[in-house]
């Protein structure tokens, strides 16, 4: 036996390179899901307009105003409905529970600019209950006071009915994860079943109801359709009115930078409400939680909290969708709501297909190679979910408009033709802006199903002779394929209901069902944005019912409660 | 001669500053069956992610069958390496039927040559009649038997086994330990094998290399390990032992048995007296006089605790059959020299 082995040349021709191609994909989709949001924050460096400057003077107070009443009014409303409507599921019985136990999700299909148009059309003066109120006391108009929906306030709560779904599923979960060990433990050292769940149980769910809270307020800063409906001045709005009324690109550009500063805001505040507070599971003993039994006005009392969110968020505007789709306007599901639902159908497939395969090349990526770099890389990816459609589709047309300049003027120099709009103009645009915006979608699924996958099994692959590549096509997808097909039909869904970033960049002639909702609706043809809304609501059913079925399998020995 | 199966030249590596592996080198003959020994968290296992690819080597190189596979910088990945890898849970393909679990790494045949060397491994592991199962149908002990066919398939020059009886249950390692030895033997493969089991190690192996700290301790044969161990901390690691602390003087050991050799230690050092039980002898007029405190029968054998009258010290003997003394009788204790072993006191060593 010698020590000394021949000095291969082969290993130098095999030779691992210092940047593997895994590594530079993922660094490289980073960095273009990326660019928008630096874009964008880079534009505050750029000395300000006379049109800034105007809009600095006049409307950017009520921007901020309006959108801090928002974010205290949402995340307030949705803090409180969803703890309790998620503390009565999970740990009291009564009438129903069960069948609230899901259906409190539902308001999660419908988006806020549909339950606005819907609510306009009910609650306004000509509206149903405005009228059968006059008829039933004869009063006439200003004889008395309704609640207007075109305002603040009523932004504030039809964004509070969709978004508590956030802070319920957040704190449902957290409660469903306790180990009932430590709730047993407060009660043998003497606290009541109220006072241990007060000491114990909420403290514990702290961080994940922060989580959801900053969830709900984020999608209330990112919102556009319903402010809009409701003619309430916000970032958002202020935006497209910057940009398409003032045709002044930088200014909407600086005022997406502003909105951006907010949602970092908000991500900082959760991460510093979060604290030092990760809670780590110090018991694995599963069972039951107690639940206790409530009878009488306290069960009535659970039923009603329970069915207000629903009613609000789902039954009404869901059955005023119903109701105007089969009524005298039935013919509105005709070839255009075919074209329409087709081309939805195809820009959702489109953009599902898309984020899945980024997704699995970044999480690859960083399986591969879990260095800090690729581990930076793939967060950075992560924040898109938190950018506004309205600041992604600022963000998305402003390198792409330069780019296509250049393309255009290197075509002119070197063929003598003119490129015109090649990439701005296009779906390229369009799936850009889905990427970033819904990468993390996909990324979330896909991280969580490969991380189950044991890094033995690529060991084993390897050492059998495959490759990276032929292991992730012929043993990490096969295995996770039911996974991805989930993490697509989210993305999927995400993108049928997407309206700013759409609204924005689709290629002329291009129309969403989401888009032609929302522009009936705008043009008061309510009845006729009807079917396509309802259209919407029922894709949104999709990830409602895999959200059901994941959290009733999510408890360890608890498949089915 | 041939190329040797696996050539580690002075390999170190290191986790984020943390030294997993220190300048280990290691030969391994084609056909060679060796035990990798060491408590968890020795780098025993790195060692091998090491040798198959699946880690880039830091400092040192690799070569498998002759052909140098890994310095630093440079790294052959495991694709390239020709090494078959036996996980701990054994990573079988969850999506793949055992037939194609088995084929897996036979990609570079023909569809019907892949089959039939397939079955013919599955064969020789004795499952053919479970090709068609998915892998949650089988139990572990064919788990295991059919993650050895699928590294064995494409007759890879060095076999590599990561704890590979860990997962069984006691009753069953046993039997699946005598046919993964037969179907290594018949293999002819050169194989390691990581364990932290003494017994299987030596149970399975011609050669031990013991590692501790990411160091290699001793390189011998099963029996050389038992009866000259390197240091006390291979000597503890085999198998329970008794110490008495002593001092050296003049070149030797005085204890209540005698003297003992302590060839190579300085005058003065503080030294570690270490008895196996197997070594202690019950009942000679001459030997050291010791009281029964407990005795444990285990049928083939029996464990008898005993207290030390000169010294209050509390030793283990391990005696033959199921005759022992009853507890409180006094007995004179004989030490057997070669199973008594004198190393410098390196203070309270870890147990593994």
């Amino acid at each position: 036996m010698t020590v000394a082995a021949p000095a291969g040349r082969a290993g130098r021709r095999l030779g691992r390179p210092l940047v593997d191609g895994w590594s530079l994909a993922t660094a490289v989709v980073a960095a273009l899901v990326g660019v928008p949001v630096v874009v964008v924050l880079a534009s505050l460096a750029v000395p300000a307009g006379p049109v800034w400057r105007h809009l600095a003077a006049t409307v950017l107070p009520e921007y901020v105003a309006d959108s801090l009443v928002l974010m205290a009014g949402v995340g307030g409303a949705s803090l409180v409905i969803g703890v309790a409507t998620a503390w009565l599921v999970t740990l009291c019985v009564f009438p129903g529970r069960r069948l609230f136990e899901w259906a409190l999700l539902l308001p999660f299909a419908v988006p806020a600019y549909v339950v606005a148009f819907t609510y306009g059309g009910l609650f306004d003066y000509p509206g149903p209950v405005q009228t059968a109120l006059r008829d039933a006391f004869g009063w006439g108009h200003g004889d008395y006071w309704f609640p207007e929906v075109r305002s603040l306030g009523g932004a504030v709560f039809i964004l509070s009915m969709v978004l508590y779904p956030y802070v319920y599923l957040m704190a449902r979960a957290s409660f469903l994860e306790q180990s009932v060990c430590v709730i047993e433990v407060a009660r043998t050292l003497g606290r009541g079943p109220w006072a241990s769940f007060v000491s114990v149980a909420l403290p514990l769910a702290r961080p994940a109801i922060a989580g959801g809270v900053a969830l709900a307020v984020m999608e209330t800063l990112s919102d556009y359709g319903t402010v809009q409906q409701l003619g309430v001045p916000t970032f958002t709005t202020g935006i497209f009115r910057t940009w398409f009324g003032l045709g002044d690109i930088t200014a909407a550009t600086q005022l997406a930078a502003v909105l951006m500063l907010f949602i970092l805001a908000v991500v900082v505040a959760e991460r510093v409400s979060r604290g030092g507070a990760r809670f780590h599971h110090t018991s694995r003993r599963y069972r039951a939680l107690p639940r206790y039994r409530l009878t009488g006005w306290r069960a009535a009392g659970a039923v009603a909290i329970c069915t207000v969110p629903i009613s609000f968020g789902f039954l009404l505007p869901g059955g005023q969708l119903v109701v105007w789709t089969l009524g005298p306007g039935f013919s509105a599901i005709d070839r255009d709501f075919a074209a329409l639902a087709a081309t939805s159908v195809a820009l959702a497939a489109g953009g599902a297909a898309l984020c899945v395969a980024l997704a699995l090349v970044i999480a690859y990526g960083v399986r591969l190679n879990p260095r800090r770099l690729t581990r930076a890389a793939a967060r950075l990816a992560g924040l898109g979910y938190a950018v506004p459609g309205a600041v992604v589709a600022v963000g998305v047309l402003v390198p792409l408009g330069w780019l296509d300049g250049r393309l255009d003027a290197l075509a002119r120099a070197l063929l003598g033709v003119s490129t015109g709009l090649l990439l701005s103009g296009t779906l390229v645009a369009l799936m850009f802006a889905y990427a970033v915006r819904f990468l993390v979608v996909a990324h979330n699924g896909v991280e969580a199903s490969l991380a189950r996958i044991t890094p033995a099994m690529d060991g084993a692959a390897r050492t059998l002779g495959l490759g990276a590549g032929a292991t992730l096509a012929r043993v990490h997808v096969p295995v996770i394929a039911g996974s991805l097909l989930t993490a697509a039909l989210l993305v999927f869904v995400d993108v049928m209901k997407e309206l700013p970033a759409t609204l924005v960049l689709r290629p002329f002639g291009v129309n969403t069902l989401a888009v032609r909702a929302f522009e009936l609706a705008s043009d008061e043809q309510l009845a006729a944005a009807a079917p396509a809304a309802l259209a919407i609501v029922a894709a949104g059913l999709v990830p409602v019912i895999l959200l059901t079925r994941s959290i009733a399998c999510s408890r360890p020995g608890h498949a089915r409660d | 001669m041939t190329e040797p199966a696996l050539v580690l030249e002075k390999v170190s590596h290191a986790y984020d500053g943390v030294r997993a592996v220190a300048e280990v080198s290691l030969a391994m003959a084609p056909g060679e069956l060796v035990s990798l020994l060491g408590p968890s968290g020795c780098g025993k296992t790195t060692l091998l992610r090491l040798a198959a690819g699946l880690e880039p080597v830091q400092e040192g190189r690799v070569a498998i069958a002759g052909r140098e596979v890994a310095r630093p910088g440079v790294s052959v990945p495991p694709e390239g390496r020709g090494v078959g890898l036996v996980f701990q849970d054994y990573a079988l393909f969850p999506h793949l039927r055992v037939i194609d679990n088995v084929a897996f790494g036979l990609h570079r045949l023909p569809a019907a040559a892949r089959r039939a060397r397939a079955m013919a491994m599955l064969g020789r592991v004795g499952l053919a009649a479970l090709s068609e199962r998915y892998p949650h149908a089988l139990s572990g002990g064919e788990q295991q038997r059919v993650a050895l066919a699928r590294a064995l398939a494409p007759r890879p020059a060095l076999l590599l086994l990561d704890e590979p009886f860990s997962g069984l249950d006691i009753r069953l390692r046993d039997r699946v330990r005598d046919e993964t030895l037969a179907i290594l033997q018949a293999s002819g493969t050169a194989t390691l094998i990581v364990t932290h089991d003494p017994e299987e190690a030596m149970y399975m192996a011609e050669r031990i290399v013991v590692m501790r700290a990411g160091r290699l301790m001793q390189d011998d044969t099963p029996l050389g390990l038992y009866s000259r161990p390197a240091n006390a901390f291979i000597a503890r690691f085999l198998s329970r032992v008794n110490c008495l602390h002593a001092t050296v003087r003049d070149g030797t050991v005085e204890s209540p048995f005698g003297c003992f050799a302590a060839d190579g230690i300085d005058d003065g050092v503080r030294v570690d007296v270490l008895i196996r039980p197997e070594g202690l002898r019950l009942g000679g007029a001459d030997g050291a006089a010791a009281r029964v405190l407990a005795v444990h029968p285990l049928g083939h054998s029996t464990i008898v605790v005993l207290r030390l009258e000169a010294t209050g010290a509390e030793l283990r003997a391990r005696i033959a059959g199921a005759r022992a003394p009853a507890p409180g009788c006094r007995v004179g204790l004989v030490v057997d020299p070669a199973q008594a072993f004198v190393f410098p006191c390196t203070g309270p060593v870890a147990s593994g």
